[in-house]
């Protein structure tokens, strides 16, 4: 077959045509992984909740509030036994991590300590500061039980009560900054 | 053509990474450990053999003057789909790799191929052509990825085989451009040996 010859009607067509089939495919596509993509979502979301609190029988996925806070906003999961809350799930977040924003979930019990806390998601150094995930070290072990009014949210290094990550004291401080920022953000909570 | 010379040329003899130095963003980003290597060249891969097979079949309806603009919109849509598809079934994988995956679309590979190679040939050629490639790119990250881990964390596919802390300075940015250098050194003392 020739050649299409480069004229403005064969131009327009041709890439009028490429587009729309682009389009259609992209279309069905998405149409096809729109609903797996909401429940790898909401599984992840779901998995870092039951990391940070007691066992718990109602949906926290469906039983939250937004608040906003530093110019985003935190989201606080309500955690209930029989119709009873018993802990907040917070979804807290950080931009100062090495490689930017990085997602934590932290649970708090009703006094406000700290029950545990969980990574979401992040894209901290593989091998340094991904040593803030529950399964890669005993960071987090250092944080739970504790209540923000007398634990000092800071690392050492900055006259705080947390033991850095060895190598990974940008991590760690952001770390810090993501529950102190998700304590606020209960304490606000609960002033309503 | 002799169809395996044509694959077996991705491996080795024009390896991307190694002989050509294309798509060197990538590889020096991702490849912080042997699965995200793995992951990115296997990512590429897909959208280089799609983006090849269509190009080449509407190579003859494509108006000279517009090709480059219908060859992107092409690859731009094989990588979108890649990214969906990965978001609902790999969302893991998706996370470690994040901005790197829409970043495929401007691969000097992908579209240095649909160039030079795709909008030349026929579509067997073109598929084979896409496929040697991108399994040699994809070879190429995770043997990259394969030697920063076990020199920076001491892990091969997340399974760690030493206590404590690696040479960190392999997880590091400049611990890349190290490896990739002696890598590369390697490659082409193993292109001389078969030449």
């Amino acid at each position: 077959m020739a050649k299409k010859e480069s004229n403005f009607t064969s131009m327009l067509t041709t890439l009028s045509i490429v587009a729309l089939m682009a389009a259609g495919l992209l279309g069905s596509v998405y149409a096809l992984t729109k609903e797996p993509i909401r429940l790898a979502e909401l599984r992840k979301k779901n998995e870092a909740i039951e990391a940070v609190v007691p066992e718990f029988n109602n949906t926290p996925s469906e039983d939250f509030k937004k608040l906003g806070i530093d110019g985003d906003s935190v989201t606080l999961y309500s955690v209930k036994v029989d119709g009873k809350e018993i802990a907040t799930a917070v979804e807290t977040f950080t931009n100062n991590g090495f490689s930017g924003e990085f997602k934590l979930m932290v649970g708090f019990d009703t006094t406000g300590a700290i029950i545990d806390v969980a990574v979401v998601s992040h894209a901290e150094t593989p091998g340094l500061g991904d040593k803030m995930e529950q399964a890669k070290s005993d960071f987090h072990v250092q944080f739970m039980g504790k209540h923000p009014d007398e634990f000092r949210l800071r690392v050492a290094k900055d006259r705080g009560d947390v033991d850095a990550i060895t190598a990974s004291t940008i991590s760690s401080r952001a770390y810090c900054e993501a529950v102190q920022r998700a304590y606020d953000a209960y304490m606000e909570s609960k002033k309503n | 053509m002799n169809q395996w010379k044509n694959f077996s040329k991705g491996l080795l003899r024009e390896n991307a990474v190694f002989v050509m130095f294309l798509g060197l963003c990538p590889t020096l980003g991702v490849t912080t450990s042997a699965v995200n290597g793995l992951g990115m060249g296997l990512a590429t891969t897909f959208v280089l053999l799609m983006s090849n097979f269509v190009v080449s079949l509407i190579k003859n309806q494509i108006p000279d003057k517009v090709r480059i603009p219908a060859f992107i919109v092409i690859i731009a849509t094989f990588v979108t789909v890649v990214e969906m598809v990965m978001k609902a079934y790999l969302p893991a994988l998706f996370d470690a790799l994040g901005l790197f995956i829409p970043l495929i679309v401007v691969n000097c590979l992908v579209l240095g191929r649909a160039e030079a190679f795709a909008s030349k040939n026929n579509i067997i050629s073109s598929i084979v052509d896409g496929l040697g490639l991108g399994i040699g790119f994809a070879l190429a990250l995770t043997s990259l990825g394969a030697v920063r881990e076990i020199l920076g964390s001491g892990a091969i596919f997340g399974l760690s085989f030493i206590r404590g802390d690696g040479m960190l300075l392999f997880i590091l940015p400049p611990g890349a451009f190290i490896a990739l250098g002696y890598l590369i050194v390697i490659a082409n003392k193993l292109k001389e040996k078969t030449a």
